[in-house]
């Protein structure tokens, strides 16, 4: 039966994680802007033994342990990172989990392979894990990628470079992390041959060459990894080592997106609201009601702007909840990921440029922080899939065609 | 906890419009469209799947179903995307059955529903609208007042559904205590049913203007108790009504995109064709999923009055206005993908575009 009301323990656990992004997050939000290269260590290591990143913040140690059956997992997730992104979506990108190279093993990788790598994410010192897909000739066509993985008996070797890979600095120099990298082992077989290897932190071949100055999101490290005859371990790779005829390998890959991107939509859309709220204060304060129940000819134009942005927001908003429902529920989700994504990156870009719009100098200046917020939404129309990335896939499922028949 | 699957039985009231709208109002569609006529057997039959008139008391002789504005809002989009103006002559008599159901009082309800209980198709209507710039729902033009113990109407109303053929009309009026509605009697004096409008779409639907001078009622014709949820019951009718109209046209661009070639492709393996779909697939399923939100916010009885809005008006009003703009965007677009052929009326697209257009007008014209 249609509900849109979340349960007790999701209102109970957004509840909770709003007073940390109240709290906690939205002091250091300046601070970790304009300290681009710095991380508030104290606060990230608070959040990693709250969290223990292993389930990603999502989830919780119940759920771990198999105590709380997860059928709202997608949802809670969805939930709380909106949340943690209201807070500062920076800092909450940096917080120390396995990450979306946790997500590929997870998705992809063997018994032994979730042992190795993931275990690690239940105790010790702050971690993360990290993925490297986009290079500097090719990002959203990965299967272009050039970085190569060749067999010399029981190592694979790695040579190629990848750029903006979310938290490789922390993954590979600042931690005891891993990251996931894709490469080929056949160029002449194309998407076939591309294969994900997990690459752990401090192996000898890899360096961190670069660590971005982004436009936004500057509390989270977007790093330039080299590959330089790294050796890793035969056993290292995602899936099988064979390069088949069917590229199911690469489609298994592929898939991980369909879990990560409501939640890259979910982060979006706490930017966005961020900004909406803070927008609203604004309003109420000056006197200004928004008077939903009158006709457009009567309204102001801060009211129709004031509606349409909250409207986008909850329009993307339930995309999003649709397609991490979809998830739980244990149903085929890429086209429904893909439009939630696609819708929200869009409207937390234009929503959080109305907001500094309709704020003027208060949305200008850096004394608030509007501005850094349209700069941190941007982003989210861009990583995990361009807007026009994610058109493209919707395109495709809609109209029945193969990447080859519509590219 | 959060679910977007609408219950078995829903699915199944669903899937019956669905059948009845593809395979017997579809194909009458543009014969409507042309002559201004929808055929009396077509109305009979819709008349007799129940529904319009299904939430009726038993009391009454009906079926006695809760009225759920989610369901409403299924049968609403299926409708409208076989055609809005029989999807509109269809649901008129709820725009009385729905307000006596809320407000009546026993006397009124008797007076009242029996006569859409009866075997064939009975025509109720309700009159909200005005023909005048800025129109606001809240702040009518048209007046009630009172005279002893009578009350006198007052002004011009337009857009009103088979007004010449309603067994009742409800006449929306400023009153000294705000908005109400009136049971008016066709036959009234000073009720003036002026010629068959002629509008720029939903042509097949009969509307008319009516004049209103001293028209004189008992008290007793007043309904009494906020409009504030009905109207919301209206907004919510209205999105998914548009959200009906929007898919029809992204469904029959979609198709005629994969059969239309140029330049040796079918031209929806073009990106600037494909990224229009696409976009027009995110726009359609943001705006029911708003009004999906609201019909249930009224279901869950969340839509409590206050004064002039109720606890669902934002979400009511922010769905309707969305999908007004959403309608008209995704009937353009398919207008263009079919170019010069949409343009043509051998095609429907032009039809629903010119239907289209009219949501951000439409107030009061169709209830769940």
């Amino acid at each position: 039966m249609i509900d849109f009301s979340l349960s007790t323990d999701i209102i109970n656990a957004r509840a909770m994680v709003h007073m940390v992004a109240e709290t906690d997050m939205r002091p250091l939000s300046r601070e970790y802007d304009e300290r681009e290269h710095e991380k508030p260590m104290e606060w990230l290591t608070m959040m990693w033994n709250a969290s223990k990143g292993l389930v990603s913040i999502g989830g919780d140690r119940k759920e771990a342990r198999g105590e709380r059956k997860a059928a709202e997992k997608q949802v809670r997730m969805a939930v709380i990172i909106e949340e943690l992104s209201w807070g500062d979506a920076g800092l909450y990108l940096s917080i120390p989990n396995a990450g979306l190279g946790g997500a590929a093993v997870m998705a992809a990788g063997t018994q032994e392979q979730k042992e190795r790598f993931l275990a690690r994410f239940r105790d010790g010192a702050p971690k993360w894990g990290a993925m490297a897909i986009t290079e500097p000739g090719c990002g959203s066509d990965s299967a272009a990628i050039t970085t190569t993985a060749v067999r010399d008996s029981d190592q694979w070797v790695l040579n190629g470079t990848k750029i903006f890979c979310t938290s490789g600095l922390m993954a590979v120099e600042k931690s005891e992390g891993f990251v996931v990298v894709w490469a080929t082992v056949d160029k002449t077989a194309g998407r076939a041959g591309i294969k994900a290897f997990i690459v752990d932190h401090h192996t000898p071949g890899m360096t961190v060459a670069k660590v971005e100055n982004k436009m936004g999101i500057r509390a989270s490290d977007t790093a330039m990894l080299v590959f330089e005859d790294c050796r890793i371990p035969i056993e290292n790779i995602l899936g099988s080592p064979e390069v088949q005829q069917s590229t199911e390998g690469f489609k298994g890959v592929m898939a991980t997106f369909d879990a990560t991107r409501p939640i890259v939509a979910a982060s979006a859309i706490g930017i966005g609201r961020a900004a909406v709220d803070f927008l609203r204060e604004v309003l109420q304060k000056e006197g200004v009601t928004i008077r939903y129940h009158v006709p457009p000819t009567k309204l102001t134009t801060v009211e129709r702007d004031f509606m349409e942005m909250e409207a986008n927001l909850q329009a993307a908003r339930l995309l999003t909840w649709r397609a991490s429902w979809m998830m739980d529920q244990g149903l085929q989700n890429s086209l429904e990921a893909s439009m939630a994504k696609a819708k929200a990156g869009l409207a937390v870009t234009q929503v959080t440029q109305k907001a500094v719009e309709l704020l003027g100098p208060l949305g200008y200046s850096r004394k608030n922080l509007v501005e850094k917020w349209m700069r941190d939404a941007k982003i989210n129309d861009i990583f995990e899939g361009t807007q026009q990335i994610n058109l493209l896939i919707i395109a495709r499922r809609i109209l029945g065609y193969s990447s080859k028949e519509l590219s | 906890m959060v679910n977007f699957q609408p219950t078995e039985e829903q699915q199944l009231i669903r899937d019956t419009i669905a059948g009845f709208a593809q395979e017997i109002i579809r194909p009458a569609a543009h014969e409507a469209d042309e002559t201004g006529l929808i055929p009396s057997s077509l109305v009979q039959q819709a008349w007799e799947l129940g529904i319009t008139q299904s939430t009726i008391p038993e009391a009454w002789g009906g079926a006695g179903e809760i009225p759920s504005a989610f369901t409403g809002a299924l049968i609403c989009e299926e409708l409208a995307w076989a055609d809005l103006a029989i999807a509109l002559h269809l649901l008129a008599p709820r725009l009385v059955i729905q307000p006596v159901l809320a407000l009546g009082n026993d006397t009124q309800q008797q007076h009242v529903l029996p006569a859409y209980t009866e075997p064939t198709f009975t025509a109720g209507t309700a009159a909200v609208m005005e023909p005048r710039f800025g129109f606001d729902v809240n702040e009518l033009a048209t007046t009630a007042t009172r005279r002893n113990e009578d009350i006198l109407l007052n002004g011009a109303k337009c857009y009103t559904p088979l007004a010449a053929e309603a067994r009742h009309l409800l006449v929306y009026a400023r009153s000294e205590s705000g908005v109400a509605a009136f049971l008016v009697p066709r036959d009234t004096p000073g009720l003036v049913i002026g010629e068959r409008e002629k509008n720029m779409g939903m042509k097949a639907l009969a509307t008319y203007e009516l004049t209103l001078n001293d028209c004189r009622l008992p008290a007793s014709a007043q309904l009494n108790g906020a409009l504030s949820p009905l109207l919301n019951r209206s907004r919510v009718a209205l999105s998914a009504l548009a959200v009906g109209v929007a898919r029809a046209a992204f469904d029959y661009a979609r198709d005629y995109a994969k059969e239309r070639r140029a330049f040796g492709t079918a031209i929806a393996q073009k990106q600037a064709i494909a990224f229009m779909l696409a976009d027009m697939a995110i726009e359609i399923d943001a705006a029911r999923l708003l009004t999906w939100e609201a019909a249930w916010k009224i279901d869950a009885g969340q839509d409590t009055p206050l004064e002039a809005v109720s606890g669902a008006t934002r979400e009511a009003c922010l769905a309707k206005n969305y999908a007004a703009n959403m309608v008209l965007k995704v009937t353009d677009n398919a207008v263009q993908i079919l170019g010069g052929h949409g343009y043509i009326r051998d095609h429907p697209v032009e039809l629903w575009l010119r239907n289209g257009r009219g949501f951000a007008t439409f107030e009061g014209l169709a209830m769940v």
